[in-house]
């Protein structure tokens, strides 16, 4: 059976898809990335007093969308109502401009690395077609269960993580304990 | 009084503020691509024990930003109180991680991780973006089916250390301490399931766990700063505001307060249950000053258009709760100037005054009614709430000016 091997996965990629002829750089050790996200996430709690988010950025450009077709709808949706009712812009709010903020970084990132590449990753034994529909059902439940809980692994986890919530933590331990559960019998798609 | 975090709005203006969450949302783009977030393989990999990034990285940076957050609020420079802890729904938050965690292993990332594999051009994290924006759409258009589950189990600003009662640096220290044992965990794992050669390991990693139980210890050592301590920071500056009577408002602009539709007037009533209920302005609310650090958390929940009044029956009492709450940051507080008596002296009839009045024999006490009242009628006396039509354009220093409410806006992922 193919295991996952960094290395492996970074060499496959070929070269004709990449956008820049930058060498593809290696990922930094965990530990000193675990030190730079602490710091940003410091950072952030002590300049703004908010933590990190990604989730809720996403759900108010999608409100923001629905606002444009279906204004009534979303006055009559207690739930809408509060980013998008009457004359308010779903995205007028902080957590958008952090999302933003996200997809520049991380194209910033991965252009300077070496990383911007059209190619789809998959478990050695997955067809890309099945990679698409699981990672879009895979998206779908994750969007669905992060409003669940008020936030994702950004909002929720890294920052009520850090300040010590202990709604947070029980969050954490759920997502975990639910993806471990899961992974036996899933198997087939990542190894 | 501590700095951080910053009033962003007043500071550099709503578009400054802005800029400054771009900044950090590229920081956090660009700090998860170089960690490997983008790659799914990578994420996925930690579920079958091959490569524990995830991890390392979480639950790594949980530690730093909690020490650090810990540390600068220790040395006054970060006021706890004001920075966002996600409330606690207890069961919705259950759900929706049990789902979440289905999301991860079948889609390989989660929301933010997906944004950066995207940016960085993977189809597969586009996919999942999709997927994720209709989730979220889904959630919006079903979350009415099931209102009262997703308000349920609400538990407020609740921590590790309200729940265990200890102090926040022993909660800090165990933390660090777990997330050593978690590492070292990790990386026997990754030796046996993703034969992984710890050697390359780098040996620096020894000297930041060193780093960061040393910093455990300096919190539980150093503690939290305590109301006294916060206090004290700021008492040269608070109590020239309250000799120079910059904080006691005069009754007439509370009476003007309470009827401006554009704010929220909290009044706290702090005198004796007993005076409370001989006679008390409408809408008090009456609290004894014992239970007022219980209801802090409450206060700082309330929309930033609102004004805090504390009174007594002249200013002592008011005064010491006053201080309690500008300690704590609690925007916008107010004592009531001259307290009850003074309201009374202002909007009671002449009659009243004469009927109410203290007999000739009793000397007036500081901080007491200097009226008597033979039955507690509480709020149905017409001096409660005066007639506006008698009362109107009162002269008065005006003295309250809103402040911009600093801090966290909305919920982390709000």
């Amino acid at each position: 059976m193919a295991t996952y091997n960094p290395a492996q996965s970074q060499a496959a990629e070929g070269p004709k898809t990449a956008l820049s002829r930058r060498a593809t750089r290696p990922y930094v050790n965990p530990y000193m990335g675990a030190i730079l996200l602490g710091i940003v996430l410091f950072l952030s709690f002590f300049i703004t007093g908010n933590g990190l988010g990604a989730s809720g950025g996403m759900n108010r450009i999608i409100v923001y969308f629905e606002d444009l077709v279906a204004p009534t709808h979303i006055d009559r949706t207690p739930y809408l109502l509060e980013m998008a009712g009457g004359d308010k812009n779903a995205l007028d709010s902080w957590v958008v401009f952090v999302g933003i903020g996200v997809v520049v970084g991380g194209a910033i990132s991965g252009w300077a690395n070496g990383r911007l590449k059209f190619v789809t990753d998959r478990g050695p034994n997955i067809p890309v077609r099945l990679r698409w529909v699981m990672a879009f059902v895979g998206g779908a439940l994750m969007g669905y269960g992060a409003r669940m809980a008020r936030g994702c692994t950004s909002g929720q986890a890294l920052s009520g993580g850090a300040t010590l919530s202990v709604g947070s933590w029980v969050f954490m331990i759920a997502v975990f304990a639910s993806a471990y559960a899961l992974a036996y019998f899933v198997r087939k798609l990542w190894n | 009084m501590p700095t951080f975090p910053l009033p962003l709005i007043q500071l550099f203006g709503q578009g400054g503020a802005y800029l400054i969450y771009l900044a950090i949302g590229i920081a956090f783009g660009a700090v998860l691509e170089v960690s490997g977030f983008a790659n799914s393989p990578k994420l996925a990999a930690q579920f079958y024990f091959k490569d524990m990034t995830v991890i390392k990285v979480m639950f790594g940076a949980i530690v730093v930003a909690m020490l650090l957050i810990l540390l600068a609020s220790g040395i006054g420079l970060l006021d706890y109180n004001l920075v966002w802890v996600n409330p606690t729904y207890m069961w919705p938050g259950i759900v929706g991680g049990l789902i979440m965690g289905i999301g991860f292993i079948l889609g390989g990332f989660c929301p933010g991780t997906s944004l950066v594999a995207a940016a960085t051009l993977k189809i597969d994290g586009m996919f999942f973006v999709l997927g994720a924006f209709f989730g979220i759409f889904m959630f919006g258009e079903t979350v009415s089916l099931f209102d009262d589950f997703w308000y349920s189990s609400y538990m407020g600003r609740f921590t590790l250390q309200d729940l265990f009662q200890v102090d926040p640096g022993v909660v800090a220290l165990v933390v660090v301490l777990m997330a050593l044992f978690v590492f070292w965990g990790s990386e026997q794992l990754e030796r046996i399931f993703g034969k992984k050669d710890l050697k390359i390991e780098p040996r620096w990693r020894y000297g930041a766990a060193g780093i960061i139980v040393l910093l455990g210890i300096t919190l539980v050592v150093m503690g939290q700063p305590t109301t006294e301590d916060k206090w004290a920071r700021m008492q040269t500056e608070r109590e020239t505001q309250l000799a120079n009577r910059a904080v006691q408002i005069d009754p007439g602009e509370l009476f003007d307060l309470m009827r401006n539709d554009r704010l929220k007037v909290v009044m706290l009533d702090v005198r004796s249950e007993a005076d409370f209920n001989r006679f008390h302005i409408l809408d008090a609310r009456h609290i004894l000053p014992a239970d007022v650090p219980a209801a802090l958390t409450d206060f700082h929940m309330e929309q930033e258009n609102t004004v805090f009044v504390v009174m007594s029956n002249d200013e002592a009492a008011a005064t010491e709760v006053w201080k309690l709450l500008v300690a704590e940051s609690i925007p916008n507080s107010y004592i009531l100037g001259g307290g009850v008596n003074a309201w009374l002296d202002k909007f009671s009839s002449d009659d009243f005054k004469t009927q109410y009045a203290l007999a000739a024999n009793i000397q007036p006490v500081d901080d007491q009614l200097r009226y008597s009242f033979p039955e507690s009628l509480g709020a149905r006396y017409p001096v409660a709430a005066p007639d506006p039509g008698l009362f109107h354009e009162l002269e008065y220093e005006s003295k309250v000016v809103l402040e911009i409410k600093r801090g966290p806006t909305g919920g982390g992922c709000g």
